[in-house]
């Protein structure tokens, strides 16, 4: 990577970060509400946003700038396989019509901020909303991080060095998020989303015709994969399809239960405009599927990179003048700075509503609430900051793959009350245990990798360990709700309702 | 009209229906374009069942 420091670039990126950071401070007067009376307005910016607002509020913290990165990087690397993201991100959207519209609703009739609100308000049991809140935080610093890897990527490929750049971006992101809450990336998250649909659209056109056409990209890539061998190529090896399947529907099952993406749901105005945002959110998703031909693309330019996540920023510097590199850059800057801020409200929200609230203050005020809130998002920032300079990158990498098994774990206590009554709280928290226990075992003993192999017959079935965990966790929450309701069928009567 | 909403799991997650190079379009092989068509196709699945359904109050 270059050393020197490309000014056109860097100034484009410095006129669009100051442009979003002006935006994000004025978003507190946007949609108008004092963002410190009520953590309805900070966290979650009034409920009122309509259905091009959630599109681009979600759309922008969904797809995140680590995606951006990642996905071309794993396409580069091994093919095929890389292109789990795309069933996965289309999947997912039958999932949201069928299942957030029914959760928005019970959110909105009882004021429900998080996912722990629901879960103590549907089960009434304290134990699950903590556990259900320390999952979506845990699971979320890690994703924060990553985000910063991802500025942190761009801001390498303009030639600064150091970490003080991503020091300052990020305090400022810091700041504009503590006043104005939930409104700043919901504001930003219109500019990120154009420039990202702009940047991809050229590059989808221009790049090609370059390259002389899609089949020659393919075929590129096609000749890179013949020559490194191994678990590669333009389709996939027969062991790989069982893993490429359950990473999509494992995923698709995950990305709803996270902080940052339950709080676009709960943002939203109405259950008409979730149902509408399942319908047109697929638009990120055909983006995001010619993001990752960029991959393809790199190995068509003859691009050769040290680590694979510097593909994407290489070839928009290897094939497009640089002011439309700087701004490509900062597209991707940009769209780091919206889920890194969704991401620290949302465990804030957490953090404020399920441990403070439950355990510190009860009888916490909502403006007090707002407070805390607040102050919890600076912590989780100053948390994840300090993560990506004090801890290995890989730390950060290989966290997120666990939260995102972690975070899973929550569905069955969210998400099955929401059409059956019939399990019980102790049931889920014993499932909750199981599946995160096993889950977290067996991808720290095969080495952080999220497959897990099993021998059933004299053939072998390699699959992703998230949904395996899912799978055990609902049948222990199952067999424990059988054996609680039976102990406690005697104990019924005239006994007050368990607690 | 609800079960419309799993035809996009069984179009994605059965993988050999597609893990094909042929025929490709416009360059792409047929693993990438068949998944690609499917965005569209879930939306339009999506929208189907959103009409079919009973307005309710929201």
């Amino acid at each position: 990577m270059a050393d020197q420091i490309e000014w056109i670039p860097l100034s484009v990126f410095v006129f669009f970060f100051a442009l979003v950071t002006v935006m994000g401070f004025m978003a507190a007067r946007w949609k108008s509400g004092a963002v410190s009376e009520h953590l309805d307005e900070w966290g979650l910016g009034g409920r009122q946003f309509g259905t091009w607002v959630t599109w681009f509020l979600v759309g922008g913290d969904f797809y995140t700038a680590y995606t951006i990165i990642a996905v071309p990087a794993l396409v580069y690397a091994v093919g095929a396989y890389g292109f789990f993201a795309l069933p996965y991100t289309i999947i997912v959207y039958p999932f949201v019509f069928a299942v957030m519209p029914l959760l928005w609703k019970v959110a909105h009739s009882k004021g429900y901020v998080t996912a722990a609100d629901v879960v103590h308000g549907t089960h009434d049991s304290r134990a699950l909303e903590f556990v259900v809140a320390l999952t979506g935080i845990v699971a979320t610093m890690p994703y924060i991080a990553l985000q910063l890897i991802g500025m942190g990527v761009v801001i390498k490929a303009m030639g600064l060095s150091g970490e003080l750049p991503l020091i300052a971006a990020f305090v400022i992101l810091a700041l504009y998020t503590y006043s104005s809450g939930l409104r700043a990336p919901a504001l930003i998250a219109f500019v990120k989303d154009i420039m990202i649909y702009i940047v991809v659209l050229v590059a989808v056109v221009v790049v090609p015709a370059k390259l002389g056409g899609y089949g020659a990209v393919f075929a590129a890539a096609n000749d890179a994969f013949t020559a490194k061998g191994g678990d590669t190529g333009l389709i996939l090896k027969p062991s790989q399809m069982l893993a490429f399947a359950t990473l999509a529907l494992g995923s698709a099952l995950a990305a709803f239960m996270y902080p940052h993406t339950l709080t676009g749901v709960f943002a939203s105005k109405s259950a008409d405009t979730i149902r509408k945002n399942a319908i047109l959110l697929p638009a990120y998703t055909l983006l995001l599927g010619l993001i990752a031909l960029l991959g393809y693309m790199a190995h068509a330019a003859h691009i050769q990179v040290s680590s694979p996540n510097d593909v994407v920023p290489m070839l928009f510097k290897a094939l497009f003048p640089s002011w439309f590199a700087g701004f490509a850059f900062s597209a991707i800057a940009i769209g780091a700075l919206v889920p890194a801020a969704v991401m620290s409200i949302g465990a804030a929200n957490l953090f404020t509503r399920n441990i403070w609230k439950s355990y510190v203050n009860p009888d916490i005020t909502h403006a007090g609430e707002a407070s805390v809130a607040k102050i919890a998002s600076l912590v989780v920032k100053v948390g994840a900051l300090a993560f990506i300079l004090f801890l290995p990158t890989q730390y950060a990498l290989d966290l997120q793959l666990l939260g995102g098994l972690w975070i899973m774990q929550i569905l069955p206590a969210l998400v099955f009350s929401l059409f059956t009554r019939w399990f019980r709280a102790e049931g889920l928290l014993l499932g909750w245990a199981a599946g995160i226990g096993w889950g977290s075992w067996t991808a720290w003993s095969n080495g952080l990798k999220p497959l897990a192999t099993i021998n059933f017959g004299g053939d072998s079935y390699t699959f992703y360990v998230g949904l395996g965990a899912l799978i055990l966790n609902i049948a222990v929450a199952a067999i424990a709700t059988v054996i609680v309701t039976w102990l406690s069928r005697p104990a019924q009567r005239g006994a007050p309702a368990r607690s | 009209m609800w079960i419309l909403l799993l035809l996009p799991f069984v179009g994605l997650l059965w993988v050999p229906f597609y893990n094909f190079l042929e025929p490709s379009l416009f360059g792409f092989p047929f693993f990438y374009w068949y998944q690609l068509a499917w965005v569209p196709i879930t939306s339009f699945l999506i929208w189907l069942v959103y009409r079919s359904r009973k307005p309710d109050e929201a």
